[in-house]
């Protein structure tokens, strides 16, 4: 009982994370028409906001070890720490969440940018073109992170108050061993609210509800003297925050590395397929889905009767609900399919 | 690119002459591009095979694979345990490597033609990369896992054995009756498999059966309504091309008796489709180009290091030769898959039909400065679409 | 056999192979009985230099992927060996190695000169990349790589090409064991010497009754190190819970992590490496692993192979947490000091384990050469089988003939709780002396293959 709780617990983690990366996707394609695969870079581009914030808040004062004869060590005591004392070590300890602050515009930014530059070029041509250029902006994103942050994942802490489990056994009457860690709790309760935020922006704002109408019949709502471009743009900057969120507050329970986005990738597209093409609940439904059959495919128990199912579970899964529904769990006909 | 114009059989001989000469020259052109050494130009030949077969998939019917890799480790897996159970000679190994990768084609093709568009592609993503984690970790007893299938002294060859053919101490390499599947014996059995393919790809394009490929390529509900099941036809490209995969999968394990899991995992399913991409999708020779680049920069370019840069630029000035090769050194050497990001945005950016539409437009240039006549310019334009 | 230059050069095995056949003597395989061939090029071999003023290695490291780090690391090691072998620099190790018939004029004379290439960490791009290395530019020995599989799958193309290979970072068992090679060496410790070298700290930290659970990377190098771990800690006394494979690159680890929590173990093993091991570890701790009581004792978490990359990566959640290394920039023994300080002053920061292997490698098989006075690598290979010297940071050592594996003193580290600067990440809790992590040479089975190819 016990480990099948967590396991729910750990596959609704899992899930509010693939859940996430999946809905930006999801956004561009159904706004844009565009397949997205650099989806995964702004991902990782988010998870390295909360990197720079943390090495600008850790500049530190650098005193030479004397003991290290053959090259320069030193002992990093962070200036926030040398000129205000505790406050300013509090205010590392809180670098990931404050990265959020950071990350807002900066995603927004990089979004708007990559849709104006370069993606709007692509509306008109075939998907084929459009992967390409995404796949080849997704290399250069990711190299140009190594280059300045070198191939070693960078650890990033989470606040010490939420650095370690919370005694959840007690709140739901089980045993005592039920712990779960407050940041992957945190975690969860965040994709929850963005998903629940970017649904009531798409479905109680008449912002939003023009974005939807424009998804359905660009045409019309062009025709109606409405610019929807503007408002994909807009969406496209929404999608790379909602990705770089996602990415920020993962940092803790992954330390980020550039190929962090290409990791992702190739998982987050199966999601949005099973989802079905352009289905914003389906993503989401998708994303939880494969998030608790994967955990529980994973249990030693599952593994003794079908060896090595947790390798490939996502993909099984993703075979069948493609030959049961031909367009995923909640896709459009005709979304495409050609 | 629409094929309209009827190609008499002679032009094709030209053109697969002209080919053949290119191809078996290569050893003396690449020489200036440091590329002529056997490895490296098998690699061409071979990726050229996965390519020109991956094109009669995606290129006419427009049906975008994600799992073509399997193929590929799929022929090398097989072709491996040829060497390692029957003989060291290519040809069981290329027969069954060519063989039992189309029947996995047509395993996989039967479920995954079930659907189209995104949905295609998702569900050969996912047979590919069950193959690949499954090749890697549980299946280890018949691939060797993270190592790779590699031969061994022990290994019972029963034909071999059966030939009287001692095994002495070391380990003997694949043959075509003696003749290495290394070296540059080994990349001319490569060059005449790749010719005898492009052969029958070149067929295959001119043949009704390619017309309607196309067909299902540019409207398959309307294929549909004049009477046609296009579902055969696609199953029938789905096969050929998984069997040229296969083909070069065996010709990996010829040239090289190594079969590892990382062959099928889906960046080398993508691999092939930009290789596709960049050449040109649905030109004939594209593809061929296409995978020499890529070949080419994953071999060369990641070989140059600061040393050789500075080398290189040793006639300037210390100062400027440093400057030079260290802004140089982020885009080669271990930086090489920028470079590589780079070349996909500008041609996909600037050449939507690859590197094939670059080329045609110089043709075009060429041809309109030396022709003045508007006539002769209409005359060239079909034709060359035709390369 | 050189190739590179003439393109309508046939090489002689091929001829005779080509005529062996013709003439009907091998219809089928084409493997035709080699004895006379043999003895007909006994003089050729592959990289030969002639009469050129240089020598070519080759250095095959991972530039792209999650090794890359480690890879760069490599490289600046062997550019600072190259350095050292033709009589630049402060000399570095060439000055502590005993015996050591280096002069700092290069080997034999010629001018030692490097390629390099990307082996991506993946077994086909780095026989591609060792192919150019032999075809195209004539190296006459190939080293580096950061994993057993690339090191196995390389090694195994260097035996039938007939070039030597000095591996790089490679950790498995098989390397040196079921897949060695004559063309092979390996200076790196395994996994069961690892075993052997950290059970007796865990008894002494940890005591003889502990529950252990161990989390497996789900390939080769992992199995091997899962076995030699469990039979080391079931041979002090431990219980094995659970063994659990995972699959590699997995990145969230927590269905495997929360098992763990309710299995009754008091210890979790984690036989992970690079990324995994980083990701695995931190999750593992955010789990609050560390902070809780089993059995009336503290978790522990132990990483049997460790690296000061890996215990950077992983932050906070690597301190106090015990495992083995190769070697440590710490070390105070001469040999260690000339190496640290000559890559110190080079680069402006001390080295890792892995450029401390590949450099070590570099001048070994550099003095082998030397010591036969030929680069053909049949003479050089009995050179270096069972060579045994000193001064190269690990105290005396070995390269055992039977199997081309490295016998040395093996360190057990910790992560450090307080470190004093940004390096000083790991602290040598023990140098596990050569004894205690000998084994028979037969104990992985394996066949070396012959000197000549």
């Amino acid at each position: 009982m016990d480990a099948i709780f967590l396991q729910i617990l750990n596959g609704l983690d899992k899930g509010g994370a693939y859940a996430l990366i999946a809905l930006g996707l999801t956004l561009v394609f159904g706004t844009l028409g565009v397949v997205n695969f650099a989806h995964g870079a702004i991902f990782m581009m988010g998870a390295f906001c909360a990197v720079t914030l943390e090495k600008i808040l850790t500049l530190s004062l650098r005193v030479k070890d004397e003991s290290v004869t053959f090259f320069d060590a030193y002992k990093e005591t962070p200036y926030l720490e040398v000129w205000f004392g505790d406050t300013g070590t509090a205010i590392i300890d809180w670098s990931v969440p404050l990265s959020i602050i950071l990350a807002i515009p900066v995603m927004l930014l990089i979004g708007i940018v990559m849709e104006r530059s370069l993606i709007r070029y692509f509306y008109k041509r075939p998907h084929a073109d459009q992967i390409l250029v995404t796949f080849g902006l997704a290399i250069v994103m990711q190299e140009l992170i190594k280059a300045f942050f070198g191939a070693n994942p960078i650890p990033q802490g989470a606040p010490d108050i939420v650095a370690g489990s919370a005694a959840i056994g007690a709140v739901f009457g089980l045993g005592e061993a039920v712990v779960y860690p407050w940041w992957r709790l945190i975690y969860l309760a965040f994709s929850l609210v963005t998903i629940g935020l970017v649904f009531s922006f798409l479905h109680f704002t008449t912002y939003g509800m023009v974005v939807r109408a424009g998804m359905a019949d660009r045409e019309t709502v062009e025709l109606l003297g409405i610019n929807i471009e503007r408002r994909f743009t807009i969406v496209f900057g929404m999608a790379a925050v909602v990705a770089g969120l996602a990415g920020v507050m993962y940092t803790p329970v992954l330390p980020p590395d550039y190929h962090l986005g290409m990791d992702f990738l190739v998982l987050s597209f199966v999601v949005v397929v099973v989802g079905g093409m352009g289905s914003l609940p389906g993503a989401v439904l998708a994303g939880f889905l494969l998030g608790i059959l994967q955990s529980f495919s994973s249990m030693t128990e599952v593994k003794d009767i079908f060896p090595g199912i947790d390798q490939v579970i996502i993909y099984l899964v993703a075979v069948v609900i493609l030959l049961t529904r031909p367009r995923g769990l909640m896709g459009r006909r005709g979304v495409m399919e050609s | 690119m629409t094929n309209t114009k009827i190609v008499s059989p002679k032009q094709d001989i030209l053109y697969m002459v002209i080919l053949s000469a290119v191809v078996l020259t290569m050893p003396i052109w690449l020489q200036p591009f440091g590329a002529a050494y056997p490895d490296l130009m098998q690699k061409f030949m071979i990726f050229g095979i996965f390519a020109i077969g991956y094109n009669i998939l995606f290129g006419l019917t427009g049906y975008l694979s994600f799992g073509h890799a399997a193929f590929l480790g799929v022929g090398s897996y097989t072709a491996v345990w040829s060497f390692k159970l029957l003989s060291m000679n290519v040809i069981p190994a290329l027969i069954f490597g060519t063989v039992l990768s189309g029947l996995f084609a047509l395993a996989i093709g039967f479920v995954s033609l079930r659907r189209s568009g995104i949905y295609f592609s998702i569900l050969t993503l996912a047979f590919a990369q069950m193959s690949y984690n499954l090749a890697y970790s549980v299946l280890t007893p018949i691939t060797n896992g993270e190592t790779g299938l590699q031969l061994t002294q022990g290994d019972a060859r029963i034909l071999d054995r059966a030939a009287g053919i001692q095994a002495d101490a070391s380990l003997p390499t694949p043959n075509l009756f003696g003749i290495e599947g290394i070296g540059y014996s080994g990349f001319y059995i490569c060059a005449a498999l790749m010719l005898i393919s492009f052969f029958i790809y070149l067929r295959i394009f001119r043949s009704p059966f390619g017309l309607k490929l196309r067909a299902i390529k540019s409207n398959q509900s309307r294929m549909g309504y004049t009477g046609y099941n296009t579902r055969p036809y696609l199953m029938t490209a789905f096969v050929i091309s998984g069997m040229y995969a296969g083909l070069a999968g065996s010709l990996l394990a010829v040239t090289d008796p190594l079969a590892g899991a990382e062959r099928m995992q889906w960046t080398a399913s993508g691999e092939i489709v930009l290789i596709t991409i960049l050449g040109g999708v649905g030109t004939l020779i594209g593809p061929l180009l296409g995978a020499g680049v890529i070949k080419y920069f994953e071999n060369i370019l990641s070989a140059f290091n600061d040393t050789v840069l500075v080398n290189a630029f040793s006639f300037l000035p210390d100062w400027l030769a440093n400057g030079v090769a260290s802004v140089l050194g982020l885009f080669v050497g271990d930086g090489w898959h920028l470079t590589l990001g780079l070349v996909f945005m500008l041609i996909v950016i600037f050449l939507p039909g690859g590197i094939m539409e670059g080329i045609n437009r110089l043709w075009r240039l060429v041809s309109n400065r030396s022709s003045s006549s508007a006539e002769d310019k209409e005359k060239e334009q079909p034709s060359t679409k035709e390369a | 056999m050189s190739e590179t230059k003439n393109i309508l050069n046939v090489s002689r095995r091929t001829v005779l192979k080509g005529s062996a056949a013709t003439t009907g003597a091998a219809l089928i395989g084409g493997t035709f009985p080699m004895h006379f061939i043999k003895n007909a090029h006994a003089q050729t071999f592959r990289g030969d230099p002639g009469n050129a003023s240089s020598i070519k290695l080759g250095f095959n490291v991972p530039q792209s992927g999650p090794y890359a780090d480690e890879g760069a690391d490599e490289l600046r090691a062997y550019q600072l060996a190259v350095k050292h072998l033709n009589g630049e620099g402060d000399g570095g190790m060439l000055n502590t190695i005993k015996p050591l018939e280096l002069k700092g004029n290069g080997i034999l004379g010629k001018k030692v000169e490097f390629v390099t290439g990307d082996t991506q960490t993946k077994s086909d791009a780095a026989r591609a990349s060792a192919k150019r290395m032999i075809e195209k530019d004539n190296v006459a020995m190939i080293t580096g790589g950061s994993s057993s599989g690339v090191a196995v799958a390389v090694q195994g193309l260097c035996q039938e090409m007939g070039v030597i290979f000095m591996a790089g970072l490679t950790h498995s068992n098989d390397t040196t064991g079921k897949d060695k090679k004559r063309y092979g060496f390996r200076h790196f410790f395994n996994a069961y010497m690892s075993g052997q070298a950290i059970a007796p700290v865990l008894l002494d930290e940890y005591g003889a009754e502990r529950r252990a659970y161990h989390l497996t990377a789900d390939y080769t190098w992992g199995w091997t190190q899962e076995e030699s771990i469990k039979a080391a800690t079931e041979n002090i006394g431990w219980e094995t819970v659970n063994t659990v494979r995972t699959p590699v690159g997995a990145g969230d680890f927590s269905q495997y992590i929360t098992p763990v929590l309710n299995s009754g173990a008091d210890v979790l093993i984690l036989n992970h490496y690079g990324k995994d091991m980083v990701n695995s570890l931190t999750q593992a701790v955010q789990f609050g692993l560390r902070d809780k009581q089993v059995n009336g004792k503290n978790f522990e978490v132990v990483v049997p192979l460790y690296s000061r990359l890996m215990a950077q990566g992983a932050g906070d959640a690597a301190k106090g947490i015990l495992g083995t290394t190769n070697w440590h920039w710490s070390l105070q023994d001469e040999g260690s000091q000339a190496f640290v300080k000559s890559f110190g002053q080079e680069y402006g920061f001390p080295p890792s384990q892995a450029a401390h292997t590949c450099y070590v490698q570099t001048l070994l098989y550099a003095n082998a050469c030397e010591m036969a006075g030929t680069f053909a690598p049949w003479e050089v290979i009995k050179q270096l089988e069972g060579f045994e010297f000193d001064g190269a940071g690990n105290g005396k050592t070995l390269y055992r003939a039977e199997d081309h594996q490295c016998f040395k003193d093996v360190l057990v580290v910790r992560g450090k709780q307080e470190p004093q600067s940004n390096f000083d990440l790991l602290e040598v809790v023990k140098e596990v002396p050569r004894a205690q992590v000998e084994y028979p040479a037969d104990m992985f089975g394996g066949e070396l293959g012959p000197y000549q190819v």
